[in-house]
């Protein structure tokens, strides 16, 4: 027996929602035979990674910090994405955001009224979008090759950030340890509900993100320009869009909200800038845009699963001992089955059983 | 459907009931196909019709999924094109598949399985080709040789196999007239040898000038076997199309030389883009209102470098070498052109003219929505898609566009329909000049029928026409004027009344105006 592709005419819009399920299910399973292996109770390891960590209200709202950086820096690469712009460098316009807002508070600790946040939060976004424009202007201008540079571009924020928190930057009152002074109450983002939980303003600030985005891209002419020149560049020309143009929108639409998610999560979450600032929400984040099918309305969805693999792997390694590296396998087998699951709205499955070929042989042959 | 051969020639390839799918469509269905020994077979039917199909599993590249081929009484089962090779079947393809870089004798030592010295193939290739009356020198680049002479190199490749069948799959649709005629005289050739050859065409004219039987395919059928010689041009075509088409009626114009001039071209000139593109070279052509211009020309002769640097999609740096209505937009982008009331269609469909994998009503907005800003787009750009969607279907309706779903994706529908709503799209605008690139490229004869008709019923209404095609036929049928592009030059345009089949076959050889009795070297 063997299975046969076969393309269909219209992509199907069942699989185009059934897909991401699709996917969760096969790595659901594919993780029950990890764990096993691993020699603890799948069962067991699958509840405490996806059912725990939604039982109590703090953790809920732990939950939300999670999800609010992955979801704002998600909804702006969809829009990279479907522009056919593959920035791979929202890590490193989550940095530069999160430095140049954060030099308010640092550079002057004097300053305190309650327009600060709202500079930090703006300057955050510019420093992103700036961060974004650089890759942007190199393949516009040199014509290379985006991934490569977005990427490379990770690295220098990350290691200027940690010169900075280590360097100029430190707190002289931080007994060496590396990172800035505490950000004073108005460079501080409030929490939502201080009672219940930790759960910042970023969450509210990703909502209305995918919100605005998912109308962008859905019922505006700019919207429809992204898909044209992610689609299909000469129809994009012929239309009179110009590709050159809708590259610096893309890299800076998405640097924008990747810098926003960065200030908010240090003038949120942590509350000064220090060496830990990079864990890796930018990469995630482009699983999460793919779980999400690019719709911004769907990254939301998938944010917060993917939010839920780093609380479940936290819960899992102080309950059942599995390492933490098992919530890196998780989250690769997930974009892995994404992808592979996509095959299906464009192509549906044939069994061509043993015999059937046989005979088909045979026939060919008389 | 079994008969006998007409005359007494031995049978060579014997096909029965040959199928093939794909998903639900039946591209062949029980196809049969005799072709007997030295005799020339035409295969004739539409695009989509299975022609391309059923060659393809003659020549191992598909594998059917039931019915039968014999090879010389024997049944084989042709599994790659290696295979049939061996078996004696060679094949000359539409799209040549050369090396630009290399010369005509590595590209043919490439096509050989054994490592034959490549001073041995030049000289075989050398022989072959002089004693076939298709001169070649084997030392050329690829890159340099004219379309005409790329096909002598297939040609000869396909010959040094010594097939006994060569099957030749639309080979004079890239040929001037003349070099047409050349080819023809090499097919006698072939046939008095004795070897076989399926023809693939939908030139009626050459099939019945040159060929022995036909098989006429429609809907993936076989829908009748003839003899040629014995049919009309008209007769054929209704075989292959299925019903009688309507001929496409050119009412005369009146004082068109005082008409104003709707598009302007003055001493428009592009250097090459690519290393293999055309540079132009001081084009100048005025279209009236109410005439229609045909330009000729064989492919790759800078007709799609033209049609970049009218539609806006390559700027000018000289303002005045375009003027459309009088504006000069030689540094105007394709939307305020279009603005200006231009419109155009380009010769590729999906991917161009229109996003494959958007639905019709997107690919409206596409080429409409900085004309159409009003009626289409709101406040803060939001789409107003009810008005673009009963705009599509007003469209689809006009044109008489064959659709699946209510708002199919553009990839979904077939060549002829997609053309169909890409120039409905545009002439529904009523554009003051409409610049189209091979109108009816690979569009069935109805469809075909319907936007030639529709093309000249705009110009009679008062505005600029300029088709570009590579369809002389075409050509002739709508064109109140015919200029020919070579080389990315422009002759004088000819009255359609004063142009003869000769005369343009003459310029797209590369004859200059005026010298028209210097023929073209075809050497």
């Amino acid at each position: 027996m063997r299975l046969e592709l076969v393309k269909r005419p219209q992509h199907s819009a069942l699989f185009s929602a059934l897909s991401p399920f699709i996917a969760l299910g096969l790595t659901l399973v594919a993780g029950a035979i990890m764990f096993s292996l691993l020699g603890k109770n799948p069962v067991e390891a699958l509840y405490y990674y996806f059912i725990d960590p939604l039982r109590e209200t703090w953790s809920l709202h732990e939950l939300a910090v999670k999800a609010a950086p992955l979801i704002l820096i998600a909804v702006g690469l969809s829009v990279c994405y479907l522009s056919n712009n593959w920035n791979i460098g929202a890590e490193g316009q989550y940095i530069a955001g999160a430095v140049l807002g954060s030099s308010i508070p640092v550079l002057l600790p004097g300053f305190q009224s309650w327009i600060v946040l709202p500079l930090m939060l703006i300057l955050g976004m510019a420093g992103g979008a700036a961060y974004g424009s650089i890759p942007a202007w190199l393949k516009v201008r040199f014509n290379t090759n985006e991934i490569l540079t977005s990427l490379m571009l990770v690295y220098v924020a990350q290691l200027f950030n940690d010169w900075l928190v280590r360097g100029p930057w430190r707190n002289p009152q931080g007994f060496s340890f590396p990172g800035t002074v505490r950000f004073h109450e108005y460079a501080v983002l409030p929490e939502i509900w201080p009672e219940a939980g930790r759960a910042n303003w970023g969450f509210v600030f990703a909502l209305v993100a995918a919100l605005l985005l998912w109308f962008m891209m859905s019922r505006t002419l700019k919207g429809f320009e992204v898909r044209v020149l992610g689609q299909s560049p000469r129809a994009g020309r012929f239309a009179g869009f110009s590709s050159g143009r809708m590259v610096f929108f893309a890299f800076m639409v998405s640097g924008a909200l990747a810098g926003l998610a960065g200030i908010s999560e240090v003038s949120g979450a942590v509350g000064h800038l220090n060496e830990k600032l990079s864990i890796g929400y930018g990469f995630t984040a482009i699983i999460v845009a793919f779980l999400g099918r690019l719709n911004p309305l769907g990254v939301v969805a998938a944010g917060l699963v993917l939010a839920l693999t780093y609380l479940g792997g936290e819960a899992a390694q102080i309950s059942i001992g599995v390492s933490d590296k098992a919530v890196r396998a998780f989250q690769g087998m997930l974009l892995f089955f994404v992808l592979a699951c996509d095959t299906l709205i464009h192509y549906r499955i044939r069994f061509v059983g043993a015999r059937a070929a046989r005979a088909g042989e045979a026939a060919q042959n008389v | 459907m079994d008969r006998t051969l007409p005359g007494d020639r031995a049978e060579l390839l014997d096909v029965r009931g040959l199928t093939k799918v794909f998903g639900t469509l039946k591209a062949c269905d029980n196809v049969d196909l005799r072709i007997g020994k030295g005799e020339i077979h035409a295969l004739l039917g539409e695009n989509g019709a299975g022609k391309s199909t059923l060659v393809k599993m003659l020549f191992g590249s598909l594998e059917p999924n039931g019915g039968e081929i014999r090879w010389k009484g024997a049944p084989v089962r042709i599994g790659s094109p290696n295979a049939a090779r061996k078996l004696g079947i060679g094949m000359v393809f539409q799209h040549f598949s050369l090396f630009e870089a290399l010369t005509a004798a590595e590209n043919i030592a490439l096509s050989l399985d054994d490592d034959t010295p490549i001073h041995t193939i030049a000289a075989k290739a050398k022989a072959l080709s002089y004693s076939y009356g298709l001169p070649l020198d084997p030392f050329s680049l690829v890159g340099d040789l004219s379309v005409g002479e790329r096909q002598r190199i297939e040609i000869i490749r396909c010959l040094l196999q010594t097939p006994e069948l060569i099957i030749l799959d639309e080979p004079t649709s890239v040929l001037t007239p003349q070099e047409a005629d050349k080819l023809f005289e090499t097919l006698e050739r072939l046939r008095s040898e004795g070897k076989s050859i399926l023809y693939i065409s939908h030139r009626l004219e050459e099939v019945k000038r040159m060929c022995d039987a036909a098989t006429v395919m429609r809907h993936g059928k076989v829908v009748d076997h003839c003899d040629p010689r014995k049919e009309t041009a008209a007769s054929l075509a209704r075989m292959m199309v299925g019903n009688d088409i309507h001929a496409v009626v050119r009412p005369a114009v009146e004082g068109i030389a005082e008409a104003k001039v709707l598009l302007e071209i003055r001493d428009l000139s592009r250097p090459p883009a690519t290393p293999f593109s055309i540079p132009l070279r001081h084009i100048r052509l005025d279209v009236r209102a109410g005439e229609v211009i045909g330009i000729a020309g064989v492919a790759g002769n800078g007709q799609g470098e033209f049609f970049e640097a009218v539609s806006g999609e390559a700027l000018q740096n000289d303002p005045g070498a375009i003027r459309i209505a009088g504006t000069d937009c030689g540094r105007l982008k394709i939307s305020a052109r279009r603005k200006l009331g231009a419109a155009f269609v380009p010769e590729e469909r999906l991917g161009h003219g229109a996003a494959p994998r958007m639905t019709l009503s997107e690919n409206l907005l596409l080429s409409r929505h900085a004309t159409d800003a009003r009626a289409y787009v709101g406040a803060m750009g939001v789409i107003k898609a009810g008005a673009i969607q009963s705009a599509a279907q007003r469209i689809i309706k006009m044109m008489d566009v064959r659709k699946s779903a209510v708002d199919p994706e553009a990839a979904s529908l077939s060549g002829g329909n997609l053309q169909k709503f890409i120039v409905g799209r545009e002439l529904d605008r009523q554009p003051r000049v409409m610049v189209v690139n091979q109108p009816t490229w690979g569009v069935d004869a109805g469809a075909a029928a319907r936007i030639r008709q529709s093309l000249i019923e705009l110009a009679r209404a008062g505005s600029a026409v300029l088709v570009i095609s590579q369809d002389l036929d075409e050509l002739f049928e709508i064109s109140d004027q015919i200029a020919v592009m070579h080389n990315g030059e422009l002759s004088m345009p000819i009255p359609a009344a004063e142009a003869t089949l000769e005369k343009i076959g003459l310029l797209m050889g590369g004859a200059e105006p005026g010298h028209v009795d210097h023929t073209p070297e075809i050497a």
